[in-house]
C-alpha cells in the first residue's frame, strides 16, 4: 500500500500531542502530522471547563476548553496536516503509522519520528473491584464530566463520589451547582487523592463531607443504582466489619485513578515502566525504541497541563534533533536514575551521557514539609533544591544542568530536614 | 486572631494566615503576591470564578462552555449561575464572545470560553 514519508506522526490531538505538533513546526521540520480519534482537537480539555489551567504556560488562570483552544488556533495559522475522527491502528517497531478513518479510509505514513500523545484512561468499576450487582448509574468521573458539559444531560438525580482526586472534586462541585445532590466524597486513603485548593473551592465551598480511609464495598440496584454501602478500612485498606453504612442514590461517580494508554506503545515493543505505567523514556522524551518518544499523560499522569504541554515541546525537539541528525550517532550506553528515599518515580528514567538542561519531574512517596530534593552521583550532589512542602498528589519538578561527565550511579532523594 | 485559609490561586494550595491589626489585613504564608490578595479577599468578602455552560443553539455539541473575566462575590454566584442557565446562545461562536454584559451588576463579564462553528 501507499505510504506517505513524513518527519512527524503525533498520535494524540489532546494537550500533549498539540504542543509537540507546534513545536516540530517551530523547529523547522516539514512534513507534521497530526492524528486525533475524536471528531474535534483539544482532548480531554475540551470537557474541562473550570479554570485553573495555563498558569505556568500562559502566565493566567484559563478553562481548559480556553486552554486548548488558544494551542488550536496556533496550530491551525501552521501547515501543520490534521486528521481528525481517524483512529491510529498501529505503528510498527519501523515506524510505520497505520489509521483509518470514515472519507480516506486505511491510511498508512512511513513517519521518520513518532510522538505519542495518546494520553491516559480512566481507572473503571472492575479495576477498583466493588461487590454487588452492575446496575446502569455506575459512571466515572470524566464521562460524568462529558455528560453534563458537552452533551448537557443530566445524569443523575443524588450522586455518591468515590475517590478524592481532582476530577472527583471538581465533578462535585458541577453536579452540585447543576441542581444535583452529592451526598459525599469517599476515599480509600487516609488522605485527600487531589490538590487541597480543590477540596476548598469544590468541597468545603458547597459543604460536600469528605469522608477519609472510607470506601464503597457493594453496589445495589437492579436496572438502575438504587443505592451503595460504605464502609471504614483499616490501614490495609481492608473494610472493617460493623462500620458499613447504606446510602440511597442513583449515581456512583468513580474517580480512582488515571493509567496512561499504552496498547499502540506495547505492541510497538516499547518498554513500559512498571510505576509509571508509561514508556521509560531519556530526557529527550525518547522511548526505547528510537526515534518514538512519548509525551503528556501517556508517558505518566501529569497533574497539571503546562507539564504536558513542556514534554509535547521536549519531545518535539528530541525528533527535531534526530531527523536534523544531531544526535550522536555512536550507540551510548543509557544510565538509569534511580528513585531513591520518598521518591516513588523520575521521569526521565534515563539519560543519555550528553551535556544540556533537563527537566526531571517526580512524585514524592509521602507529604513531607521543609525537604531537599537531591540528584546524586555516586553520592555526590549534583543538584539540591529546598522545598517548604511536597505532597504525592502533586508532581514536583527540578532543573538541571547536566554534564556529560557524570556517570555513575544517579539517584534521586527526597529528605525532610532533621529538627 | 488569626484565621486560617487555603489558598485557591493556584495549585500550590498554600496555607495562608490572616491577621486583622488595626483595620488592616495582614497576610503570612504566602508564598507570592496573588496569595496576599487571596487571603485579604476571602477573609473580607470571598471572590469566586464563573465557569459553566449555557444552551447552545445550531452548533455540533448543545452547550457552550463560558467562564467570567474576573471574579464574582461568592454568595452572588448561585445567581448568576441561574441567570446564565436562562439564556440561549447561537453558533456560530468565538472565542472570548460576551456571552452576558455585566452579570447582574458585577462588573464582571461573562464570556465563551471556546470557538463553536454552525454545525
Amino acid at each position: 500500500m501507499n505510504k506517505t514519508l513524513i518527519d512527524v506522526a503525533v498520535i494524540g490531538g489532546g494537550p500533549a500531542g498539540l504542543a509537540a505538533a507546534l513545536k516540530a513546526k517551530e523547529e523547522g521540520l516539514e512534513k507534521v502530522v497530526l492524528i486525533e480519534r475524536d471528531k474535534e482537537l483539544g482532548g480531554i480539555l475540551n470537557q474541562c471547563i473550570h479554570d485553573g489551567f495555563g498558569l505556568i504556560r500562559f502566565g493566567k488562570q484559563l478553562s481548559g476548553c480556553e486552554y486548548s483552544q488558544r494551542y488550536i488556533h496556533m496550530v491551525r495559522k501552521t501547515d501543520i496536516e490534521i486528521h481528525t475522527d481517524t483512529m491510529v491502528l498501529e505503528i510498527t517497531p519501523y515506524k510505520e503509522v497505520y489509521a483509518i478513518n470514515q472519507s480516506e479510509g486505511v491510511l498508512c505514513w512511513q513517519a521518520k519520528t513518532v510522538i505519542l500523545a495518546m494520553g491516559c484512561r480512566e481507572r473503571t468499576r472492575p479495576q477498583v473491584g466493588i461487590l454487588g450487582t452492575r446496575p446502569a448509574g455506575v459512571l466515572t468521573a470524566g464521562a460524568v464530566q462529558k455528560y453534563i458539559n458537552v452533551q448537557g444531560f443530566k445524569p443523575g438525580q443524588k450522586a455518591v463520589i468515590l475517590g478524592s482526586g481532582d476530577i472527583g472534586m471538581i465533578m462535585a462541585r458541577r453536579m452540585t451547582l447543576e441542581h444535583m445532590e452529592v451526598e459525599g466524597v469517599y476515599e480509600v486513603m487516609p488522605n485527600l487523592g487531589g490538590l487541597r485548593r480543590n477540596k476548598v473551592q469544590c468541597l468545603d465551598d458547597y459543604d460536600i463531607p469528605l469522608h477519609l480511609s472510607t470506601t464503597v464495598v457493594r453496589v445495589h440496584g437492579k436496572k438502575r443504582l438504587t443505592g451503595v454501602t460504605v464502609a471504614k478500612v483499616d490501614e490495609k485498606r481492608k473494610p472493617i466489619s460493623g462500620t458499613e453504612r447504606y446510602i440511597s442514590c442513583d449515581l456512583l461517580v468513580l474517580s480512582v485513578g488515571l493509567i496512561p494508554e499504552n496498547e499502540l506503545s506495547r505492541h510497538a515493543g516499547i518498554r513500559i515502566h512498571p510505576v509509571t505505567k508509561g514508556p521509560e523514556v531519556n530526557q529527550y522524551m525518547e522511548t526505547s525504541l528510537p526515534g518514538v518518544f512519548a509525551a503528556g499523560n501517556v508517558s505518566a499522569v501529569f497533574d497539571l497541563v503546562d507539564y504536558v504541554s513542556k514534554t509535547g515541546e521536549i519531545a518535539a525537539q528530541g525528533a527535531a534533533r534526530e531527523i536534523k541528525q544531531l544526535k550522536e550517532t555512536a550507540p551510548q550506553k543509557l544510565l538509569p536514575v534511580t528513585p531513591g528515599e520518598n521518591i516513588s518515580f523520575t521521569l526521565p528514567q534515563c539519560i543519555r551521557p550528553e551535556d544540556g538542561t533537563i527537566t526531571f519531574y517526580m512524585r514524592v512517596k509521602k507529604s513531607m514539609e521543609k525537604l531537599t530534593i537531591r540528584l546524586l552521583c555516586d553520592g555526590e550532589v549534583i543538584k539540591a533544591m529546598k522545598l517548604l512542602v511536597a505532597n504525592p498528589p502533586e508532581m514536583v519538578s527540578m532543573t538541571v544542568d547536566w554534564k556529560k561527565e557524570y556517570k555513575g550511579e544517579i539517584v534521586m532523594e527526597g529528605k525532610e530536614e532533621q529538627g | 486572631m488569626k484565621t486560617e485559609y487555603t489558598c485557591i490561586i493556584c495549585p500550590r494550595s498554600c496555607d495562608l494566615e490572616v491577621e486583622e491589626k488595626d483595620g488592616a489585613c495582614i497576610v503570612s504564608g504566602n508564598r507570592c503576591k496573588r496569595g496576599e490578595e487571596y487571603g485579604i479577599n476571602e477573609h473580607l468578602h470571598p471572590k469566586r470564578m464563573i465557569t459553566t455552560t449555557v444552551k447552545l443553539e445550531g452548533g455540533n455539541s448543545r452547550c457552550l462552555p463560558v467562564i467570567s473575566d474576573g471574579f464574582v462575590p461568592k454568595e452572588l454566584l448561585t445567581d448568576c449561575l441561574d441567570y446564565l442557565y436562562g439564556i440561549t446562545i447561537k453558533a456560530p461562536v468565538k472565542l472570548h464572545d460576551v456571552v452576558a454584559e455585566n452579570i447582574l451588576g458585577t462588573g464582571v463579564n461573562v464570556l465563551a470560553a471556546r470557538d463553536v462553528e454552525k454545525g
